[in-house]
């Protein structure tokens, strides 16, 4: 029996579709009550005064939170989370107090009343290329180092044939799940127990147990359903304290959530980026030197650096080679991750700079991707456990009629449509992080499965029950699975793309040692239990690079008349290891290249530099693609058996998808109209005066 | 830190203005008495219960709240509950009957129509009455003739559920459900 | 939001004498009144809800379709008289919001929708029409999708909606009720622009309820359309819209109407185009001209200079695609 590799429909699908599934506060307690965040409305400075007397004598209004009456918190690393700790005001937007209720009507309105008043100071919130306050960051995001040369960068563009520079950017990007981030917590007999809508709820516990001065075991975090994070609710943000802190103080359960406008300043975000970037390459094209300069913002508070020049580094070869980071403080909230921190922005930047290296060299773009395919990682010397990109190109070409195309940009008319193709790389590291696992084989024949999983939509859930069945050679219909329980064996965040090959290890490896002892064991009235860990299993892998590949190819057509981009078409082929889940595989997939049709066309954080934070705050003024935006989508993988990955051979495939789907979409864009946009999203402005007619 | 004062809170939340009314949910009759500024949203998940329907943005801009209001599709963030007296008001958790699931639900389980699922009860609902709509002949923006027959094509679908965003990026696969479902 | 009274008179009468205090909002299909005060945008005392008072029919009367204030604006896209009579207004609705706003907003209310600019709608910030004498923020501040066209130093907001602007170009006229009688007000003239009192969004007196809409049912009417830019293909406010609408005898210009949306404190008739176009050669050339003399006044800020040339261009790709040839 084969069940992992197979379609297999959601084991959540039915609550899902029926309106059974819970999500964080839905699952309070009755007597929950409400809370309001109360924000900031300076962008620097510090509060003078809350006048909590008016707010706590409105019916309904149980407490008013501020910095002066909040209990106290441990050190945790990270100041974002010191909520409500001191008089200071880092940004605008910053929460600095907050209103419990009986109702969520009474908590809103007494929060949007609540008088505060601030001392302000002069602020600085706007990134740009040659702030004064740019620094080297130790490391970059992720661990990436800050800089790295190889030979001298210069001297490979001063000998080269063709040279592209330009500078691209993206804007400020906010991740939107649609379940905005939320919270119910409630203390018993001194420990604390939560509901979180979190990507992991160990880190989550763990980083609670230190804010509140607990051990691990006293704090417990729950997740069962997760309206979506990609990246955001990778590390706790202001809500889990806060919702904690409250219940602290009052003594009963507390439920708190974000609106949708607070999603734009509590919940992290993807830093708006600057990437100066210089290709130069031989006559036919071939790279003689990279150079790709990272520029990016992060706050007062905590220092985020994304890693945008790490994609360029392990991607393609180059004779030299020069990539940095730079970032600066500003009264800002901090960014964090959001879906392929780094590669997302570096691919953008990379793969839209090659598009233009292969204009100038006169050679096709999956050609020119072609030449400058490395034997080894360039950055590090080490073999690829496997790397099938040209495949991919290749497969991409065949589905998408790539061949015969013509190279000239602007000259493709259909009625008041120009039209265009682009194409793009992608790539993204195949990571695993340590995980437990906990197997139960009960005398009734069925199996539990306890992992620390979450399953953001994901389908995480269905793959370990799959993991399972098919290491313990069973139906799936005998497999319980439990995820997202801080009780259960820790385990890793659902993020970096890791999320089935570390839980899936974990699963894989207790179910394997659990048959083994069944083997000779016979499974006693209370169950056979089997608990592992996998940090010493990949802390023996070899030093390999190991990342997935894809290639992305796209039309594009401009509106001559309003200079509107509509994409009816796109293809993505992949190379992402084993599949586990086809079916929610290419969901995943048809997910990351619809985010990235959405960065290409549509996502914009406008700063407010007047007053601080960002103007537009909602979702009709941040556009995120509609169901309108997206044309016909083709996805394929291709088989790919890497041996060096793990048990389940999986690469991962929740991120990739969004690297270089905007770089494909803006190539197209230059190839329709000849207009290049180096500065995302690619809006009507950007394209009109330069349009025909 | 204060101790927890029930009978004083429970008693206060009486005073800002309240109204009564008579409404009918998943078609089970229900006399209210709501502080005016309750959303029919807010009625369903906080008095109700009925969690099934979703707050993505409470301000119309997602759809994720979407419910059928006399049997058509509506965001409940945007209606005052009070304002729905002698109204029916259908959500995501009255459409199967019984284990059988409404078609545009089991359409969206065919087809992983959803990811994280949070957006999928407003997808559903607005399948629901954009199908009707569409089995009523209403024209969209897309629609060529305005005085002609219409038809369910992907390109009508994508138009008509515009109102639901997906996070996920689930629209190809809600487009092939939902054209499935008017099958 | 503000706690309010909420009050269902049974009557028109007893509407407007509740709305004759102060702090009273009138509450329709509510999709942008809620929102509002939800914002803490609007912060009415009273609400008192005339959603179930509005007629719903739509009627044909001595060569008009007079428009029941509380038609919902989905039926009155799928009204087969405007449908086929009217085909600007069907398209402009079903251009604005999304399928399930549509159900719930009413014609009388889409008139009184207010304006989408990120400071009006944020009270955390300075604003002029929300809070008059605090300052306009936007002049100096984000811009991108505001007025290019009749603004002042007090205000650059634009009225965002689709319908009114569908109207200007069919020639509609408001008929509204006051405590003192009955009233008909152009819809060129219902919305008025900002000037030194950019709180006042329209000419409808203080506590008046909008009853009905009449729109002639005329040839040219019947050869009118609706054109939206926009950043999403679906679901959002225009950067620029068009209603137009042309007749052509013999390839001269019979008659013209040349509406712009999302450019202006009001939809923005384009008068100066038109007597431009009327009575000349239906042609590209005649359309670009006139276009461009009407779009000579605009003022625009760095941001959104592309609005003019977006208008131009549209304007007269609609206008060419009425005269039947291609854009």
């Amino acid at each position: 029996m084969s069940v992992l590799g197979h379609d297999h429909v959601r084991v959540d699908g039915r609550d899902k579709v029926t309106g059974v599934a819970r999500y964080a506060v839905e699952k309070r307690p009755d007597d929950a009550l409400h809370a309001w965040a109360v924000r900031a409305t300076v962008p620097r400075g510090r509060v003078v005064s809350v006048d909590a007397e008016s707010a706590l004598a409105v019916p309904g209004v149980v407490e008013v939170l501020t910095w002066r009456n909040a209990p106290r918190l441990q050190d945790a690393g990270d100041d974002e989370l010191q909520v409500l700790q001191d008089d200071r005001v880092a940004y605008r937007g910053q929460v600095v107090a907050l209103v419990v209720a009986e109702t969520l009507e009474v908590a809103r309105e007494t929060a949007a009343t609540l008088d505060v008043r601030y001392e302000t100071e002069p602020h600085d919130v706007g990134l740009t290329i040659d702030h004064p306050g740019l620094y080297a960051p130790e490391q970059a995001n992720a661990g990436a180092d800050t800089d790295s040369a190889r030979g001298d960068v210069e001297e490979g563009l001063a000998s080269s044939a063709h040279v592209v520079e330009a500078v691209y950017e993206t804007p400020a990007l906010f991740n939107n799940p649609m379940e905005p981030h939320a919270t119910v917590a409630w203390w018993e007999d001194g420990a604390l127990r939560m509901v979180d809508s979190t990507q992991g709820t160990t880190p989550t516990a763990q980083t609670m147990a230190t804010l509140f001065g607990l051990d691990e075991p006293q704090v417990r975090v729950t997740a069962e359903h997760v309206g979506g994070g990609f990246g955001s609710k990778g590390e706790p943000k202001a809500n889990p304290v806060l919702a904690a802190l409250a219940a602290k103080a009052v003594g009963r359960p507390v439920a708190l959530a974000w609106t949708r406008q607070m999603m734009f300043g509590l919940a992290g975000y993807r830093t708006p980026t600057i990437s100066r970037v210089r290709l130069g390459a031989d006559a036919d094209g071939r790279l003689e030197a990279i150079s790709h300069e990272a520029f990016s913002q992060t706050s007062r508070l905590k220092e985020f650096t994304e890693q945008t020049a790490e994609y360029v580094r392990h991607m393609y070869g180059s004779r030299t080679a020069l990539t940095t980071h730079r970032v600066t403080q500003l009264d800002v909230h901090t960014p964090s991750w959001m879906r392929a921190p780094g590669e997302c922005p570096g691919a953008y930047a990379i793969e839209s700079a090659l598009d233009e290296l292969a204009h100038a060299a006169g050679v096709d773009p999956v050609e020119l991707r072609r030449r400058n395919e490395p034997e080894v990682d360039p950055e590090t010397g080490a073999p690829y456990s496997s790397r099938q990109l040209m495949e991919c190109h290749d497969r991409a070409a065949e589905l998408f009629g790539w061949a015969g195309r013509d190279p000239r940009p602007g000259v493709r008319r259909d009625g008041h449509w120009l039209v265009g193709t682009g194409v793009a790389s992608s790539s993204y590291p195949a990571m695993a992080a340590p995980s437990g696992a906990r197997v139960t084989a009960r005398p009734d024949g069925t199996f539990r499965v306890g992992v620390n999983a979450t399953d953001i939509g994901t389908g995480a859930r269905t793959v370990m029950l799959q993991v399972a069945a098919e290491e313990l050679k069973v139906e799936p219909e005998r497999v319980h699975v439990h995820i997202a329980d801080s009780d259960l064996p820790h385990g890793a965040v659902a993020g970096g793309s890791s999320g089935s090959a570390s839980w899936g290890w974990a699963v894989a490896k207790a179910c394997r040692a659990l048959r083994s002892r069944m083997a000779t064991e016979r499974v006693p009235d209370d169950g056979l239990e089997v608990v592992v860990d996998t940090s010493e299993d990949l802390q023996g892998r070899a030093q390999l690079a190991r990342f997935a590949y894809g290639a992305q190819m796209v039309e594009a057509r401009v509106d001559v008349r309003t200079g509107e981009v509509v994409v009816p078409r796109s293809v993505g082929v992949f190379a992402a290891g084993r599949i586990l889940n086809p079916r929610t595989a290419r969901s995943q997939l048809l997910g990351g290249m619809t985010m990235g049709l959405s960065m290409a066309l549509h996502e914009e954080g406008l700063l407010d530099e007047r007053f601080g934070g960002w103007a537009n705050h909602d979702l009709a003024t941040y556009h995120v693609a509609a169901n309108a935006d997206v044309g016909d989508v083709t996805i394929e993988w291709l088989p790919e058996d890497d041996g060096e990955l793990g048990p389940l051979k999986a690469k991962g495939i929740g991120e990739i998808g969004i690297v270089g789907a905007a770089a494909a979409v803006a190539n197209a864009v230059w190839h329709a109209t000849g207009v290049r946009v180096r500065s995302l999203p690619i809006q009507p402005d950007k394209l009109l005066d330069r349009l025909p007619g | 830190m204060r101790a927890p004062d029930l009978a004083r809170s429970v008693a206060r939340v009486t005073q800002p203005p309240a109204s009564t009314f008579d409404v009918t949910v998943n078609g089970t009759p229900h006399a209210l008495t709501v502080d005016n500024r309750t959303s029919l949203l807010d009625l369903l998940r906080e008095r109700l219960r009925l969690t099934g329907t979703k707050k993505g943005c409470d301000h119309g801009q997602c759809g994720a709240c979407t419910v059928l209001v006399d049997g058509r599709r509506t965001n409940a963030c945007l209606t005052l509950a009070v304002t729905l007296d002698g109204r029916e008001v259908t959500t995501v958790e009255g459409l199967a009957d019984g284990d059988d699931l409404h078609p545009v639900q089991q359409a969206f389980l065919d087809h992983d129509a959803f990811q994280c699922g949070y957006c999928t009860p407003g997808q559903i609902c607005s399948a629901v009455g954009a199908l009707d709509e569409l089995a009523q002949g209403w024209p969209s923006h897309v629609t060529e003739d305005l005085t002609g027959e219409v038809e369910p094509s992907a390109e009508e679908v994508r138009e008509r559920m515009s109102g639901n965003l997906c996070r996920c990026g689930a629209y190809a696969h809600i487009v092939t459900a939902v054209q499935e479902a008017a099958r | 939001m503000r706690a309010f009274d909420y009050v269902r008179p049974e009557s028109a009468d007893e509407a407007l004498a509740l709305l004759a205090e102060p702090g009273t909002s009138a509450l329709a299909g509510g999709t942008n009144l809620v929102d509002l005060m939800r914002l803490g945008v609007a912060r009415p005392e009273r609400v008192v809800d005339v959603d179930r008072l509005g007629s719903t029919e739509v009627v044909e009367r001595d060569g008009s379709l007079w428009l029941g204030a509380g038609v919902r604006n989905s039926d009155l896209a799928a009204h087969p008289v405007v449908r086929e009579r009217l085909p600007a207004l069907s398209r402009a609705l079903l251009a604005a919001a999304s399928g399930q706003l549509r159900n719930r907003a009413s014609t009388g209310g889409n008139l009184l929708q207010r304006t989408r600019c990120v400071y009006f709608m944020d009270p955390t910030k300075p604003c002029n029409k929300r809070e008059p004498g605090t300052g306009c923020p936007a002049v100096e501040g984000l811009s991108r999708d505001l007025a290019v066209l009749g603004h002042s130093e007090h205000c650059i907001a634009t009225h965002p909606g689709d319908m009114s602007v569908a109207l200007v170009a069919l020639d509609a006229v408001v008929h509204v009720r006051t405590a003192d009688g009955e009233l008909a007000i152009p819809a060129a003239d219902f919305h008025r622009l900002p000037g030194d009192e950019p709180h006042r969004d329209t000419k409808l007196p203080p506590g008046a309820l909008v009853t009905a809409v009449e729109v002639p049912l005329t040839p040219l009417a019947e050869r009118s359309t609706y054109r939206k830019a926009r950043d999403r293909r679906s679901f959002a406010f225009g950067l620029v819209t068009v209603a137009a609408a042309l007749t052509v005898e013999d390839g001269v210009v019979d008659d013209v109407r040349l509406v712009l949306g999302s450019v202006a404190h009001k939809p923005w008739r384009a008068t100066v185009a038109e007597d431009a176009i009327r009575g000349r050669t239906a042609s590209g050339s005649v359309f670009d001209d006139a276009v461009r003399a009407e779009l000579a006044a605009a003022r625009p800020t760095d941001q959104n200079a592309f609005k003019v040339e977006l208008a131009r261009r549209l304007s007269v790709a609609t206008l060419h695609e009425l005269a039947g040839g291609q854009a």
